[in-house]
């Protein structure tokens, strides 16, 4: 931890140590470097981001009607449901963030991508994994292991792909010209290498030789909460690092703060895994563990959150004008919300109340939606027009995907709360009636349903909208896209 | 050391401390259980379920609505509401490859579906016989609300075929009325394999390390049960 703050940097992030002028051409070199694999990048996640919203809004219709295509085993709610998880962590968060951490990567460390073809293959391997995987689970073909129903040649050959990434990252790393290493890069090598163990680890040791039992669901467990805790949080939170102060162009307010919140989240948030198994068939211990780690999350949780919001002090206004800056500021507010929520709920408790309910999968959406996503969404505004030299060409789509992600993904998780805890209470008494457990439990899906309707409005907005930029139609280049005319200029390239 | 080797190996024994205490020591300490052996009636625990069954479960993914584990007293009412005898623990699971422990209770637990002391629901439900048997599973699976009104789980009819009235053994014919006209429906193979597989899973053998109960002594209703669910 000292050698983190040992040189504390004095400027923003990437700030040009060289002359404005040679800066931007080594950073036009760069983005030049970095267009084709983020490009390829952004279009596969976007387009898995619509297959799973309707994997989404099938799954959650069909709680409501369960005689919605219910002639179609390949639409059956245990099918579409790990399908929609697929498509969404490993379609939409996963490539977008590879995306995102690719060009991050490059810019922080102040080099080109020496080559992209590698990415772009790497990209490619890792969606006809995923296409191969999601239609294996459709037909059937689902491990049986929640979190990581994927069949298993599907997963490697995603693991393949991802290879191509990863060593880019790593590349970047070992090439760097900035003598400072901005904490976003502490994230994103935090992600670059622990995914891949992560991956690799879990899915060698549900091989051959298979582990007896429950064992299997103990790895699982670990996996699942490594992806989020050592995978897409980590890019989430070196995305919010960068853009935040990079748009208000200030410094981040803490270097201190912000080297506490990466350690505490690398220590703890590894041990958290096993609140998903509290009262289950594992040892105590092993649960207290995980509760006393989840406690600790604290420390990430104020460091991390208290820093962002200083960050933002005296500017929260740019919320008003940048698309950026507002889809990431409430990203970061809900990362404390969610952390918090989950932390709350991994106290027996609290646990005994929410466990087996719809709440862990609002915790949960919360996190990859709500904070992590709108984090993408907010990187995609801002990197995108850097790599096809136009800007977006309307605030108003800008506005509409905001709106409808901000408070559709907010309905949905909101409505699962209350599910949850309705279905907790009453699942504790041990005299309710089935019908009364079941009603609990459903009555507030139609606004889930509804929420994904608001939704899907969104991410097709978006959609549409990054056509028209692959396309170049769009605002010249040079002013970014605001909601609202500003006095001063965003920070623009 | 550099900057960068102390960032590295942070990350690096980060990543070790959390496999190690995760995974590493659980596995020692239940990586390796074996079966329960009855001295006085000579039998073993577990057994092993019926695989095609088992399997078809998977494939339509009843464990994301349907969790099969038990939780103790402390947490929840599972057990004072009929859903087993006793917590499960790891020793119930040596054969499950891998285990349907499930996280979503969108249904009941089902850890002890087949076992004949399982409850779900006051005794004088109407539609539900005290011991639901082959036929009643099969007609749930094909339309669940044939038998409970509103009921949110799924049919699947698909599991099930249509063939001319007559045709059939009588045993095998749903009392539903066909789609096709002239037609009765009649189970699969794959229906009659899942529910086999139900009709299979009783976890309420009594482990040393689970206590719980013989089976014949805890044939109570929930609403007989002590009406104090656990708060903690
Ligand atoms: C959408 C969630 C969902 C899915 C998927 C689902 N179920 Fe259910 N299941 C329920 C609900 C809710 C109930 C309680 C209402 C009822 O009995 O129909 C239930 C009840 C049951 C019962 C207990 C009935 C009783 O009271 O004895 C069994 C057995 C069962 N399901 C088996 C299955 C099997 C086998 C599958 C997979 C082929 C499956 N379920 C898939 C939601 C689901």
């Amino acid at each position: 931890m000292s050698a983190a703050t040992a040189e504390p940097p004095k400027t923003a992030p990437a700030a040009p140590a060289a002359t404005d002028d040679s800066w931007s051409v080594e950073r036009a070199h760069i983005d030049a470097s970095a267009r084709g694999p983020v490009l390829v990048f952004f279009f596969t996640a976007l387009a898995w981001l619509l297959v799973s919203t309707f994997f989404g809004f099938v799954g959650s219709y069909k709680l409501q009607n369960p005689g919605f295509l219910a002639d179609w085993p390949i639409y059956t709610y245990g099918r579409v449901v790990p399908a929609f998880h697929a498509c969404f962590t490993y379609g939409w968060c996963s490539l977008a963030g590879m995306g995102v951490a690719i060009w991050l990567m490059a810019r922080l460390c102040r080099t080109p991508i020496k080559f992209p073809g590698a990415l772009i293959f790497g990209a490619l391997f890792w969606n006809f994994g995923l296409a191969l995987g999601v239609s294996g689970i459709l037909l059937g073909q689902n491990t049986g292991l929640e979190h990581m129903a994927l069949p298993r040649p599907a997963a490697w050959m995603m693991f393949i792909g991802y290879f191509f990434v990863g060593v880019t990252g790593a590349v970047l790393y070992k090439m760097r010209k900035s003598s400072v290493v901005f904490i976003s890069v502490w994230y994103l090598l935090g992600a670059f290498f622990w995914f891949p163990w992560l991956f690799f680890t879990a899915h060698v040791l549900l091989g051959v030789p298979q582990l007896q039992g429950v064992m299997q669901n103990v790895v699982a467990a670990w996996f699942a909460n490594g992806l989020n805790n050592y995978w897409f949080t980590p890019i989430g939170l070196a995305a919010a690092y960068y853009l935040i102060p990079k748009v208000i162009n200030r410094p981040i307010h803490s270097y201190n703060l912000a080297s506490i919140g990466f350690w505490s989240w690398a220590i703890f948030g590894g041990l958290t895994a096993m609140t998903k198994l509290s009262g289950g068939p594992v040892p105590a211990w092993l649960v207290s563990l995980s509760i006393a780690a989840n406690i600790m999350l604290i420390i990430p949780l104020v460091t991390v959150g208290k820093n962002l919001f200083k960050t933002m002090e005296g500017n929260t206004h740019m919320i008003y004008y940048s698309p950026t800056v507002r889809f990431t500021f409430l990203g970061a507010i809900i990362f404390c919300i969610a952390t918090a929520l989950s932390l709350f709920t991994a106290l027996r408790g609290p646990d005994s109340v929410t466990h087996f309910t719809l709440f862990g999968t609002a915790t949960n959406e919360m996190l990859l939606y709500s904070f992590y996503s709108m984090v993408m969404f907010g990187a995609i505004y801002y990197i995108t027009p850097r790599l096809v030299g136009c800007e977006w060409l309307s605030a108003s789509l800008i506005r509409v995907h905001f709106l409808c992600a901000a408070y559709g993904g907010g309905l949905a998780v909101v409505v699962m709360l209350f599910s949850g805890i309705a279905a907790g209470m009453r699942a504790l008494d041990p005299t309710a009636q089935a019908s009364q457990l079941i009603y609990n439990t459903f009555a507030y899906l139609p606004g889930r349903t509804l929420a994904l309707v608001l939704v899907t409005l969104g991410h097709t907005a978006f959609g549409l909208h990054f056509l028209l930029m692959l396309l170049r139609i769009g605002q010249p280049a040079g002013q970014a896209t605001l909601f609202a005319p500003l006095g001063q200029e965003e920070d623009h390239h | 050391m550099s900057r960068s080797s102390y960032l590295f190996t942070g990350i690096f024994g980060s990543f070790a401390l959390s496999c190690f205490a995760l995974v590493l020591v659980p596995q020692m300490q239940i990586g390796g259980l074996t079966e329960h052996e009855n001295a006085d009636e000579g039998t073993r625990y577990p057994v092993v379920n019926t695989r095609q069954g088992r399997e078809i479960y998977i494939r339509e993914g009843c464990y994301y609505c349907h969790t099969q584990q038990i939780r103790d007293e402390q947490n929840g009412a599972d057990i004072a509401r009929g859903w087993g005898t006793r917590r499960t623990v790891a020793r119930d699971y040596i054969f499950d490859d891998p285990p349907l422990l499930g996280s979503m209770r969108l249904g009941p637990d089902l850890a002890n579906v087949g076992s004949k002391d399982w409850r779900n629901e006051e005794k004088d439900e109407q539609r539900k016989p005290a011991k639901r048997d082959r036929a009643w599973h099969l007609l749930h699976l094909y339309n669940p609300r044939v038998l409970i009104p509103n009921s949110p789980m799924p049919p699947y009819r698909y599991l099930f075929d249509e063939v001319k009235a007559g045709t059939a053994a009588k045993a095998n014919v749903l009392p539903v009325i066909a789609k096709k006209k002239g037609h009765e429906v009649v189970p699969t193979a794959e229906a009659e394999q899942l529910v086999a597989y139900l009709l299979s899973l009783d976890r309420t053998e009594p482990l040393p390390e689970a206590g719980g109960t013989k089976p014949a002594a805890s044939a109570s209703a929930p609403a007989a049960a002590p009406a104090a669910p656990a708060k903690k």
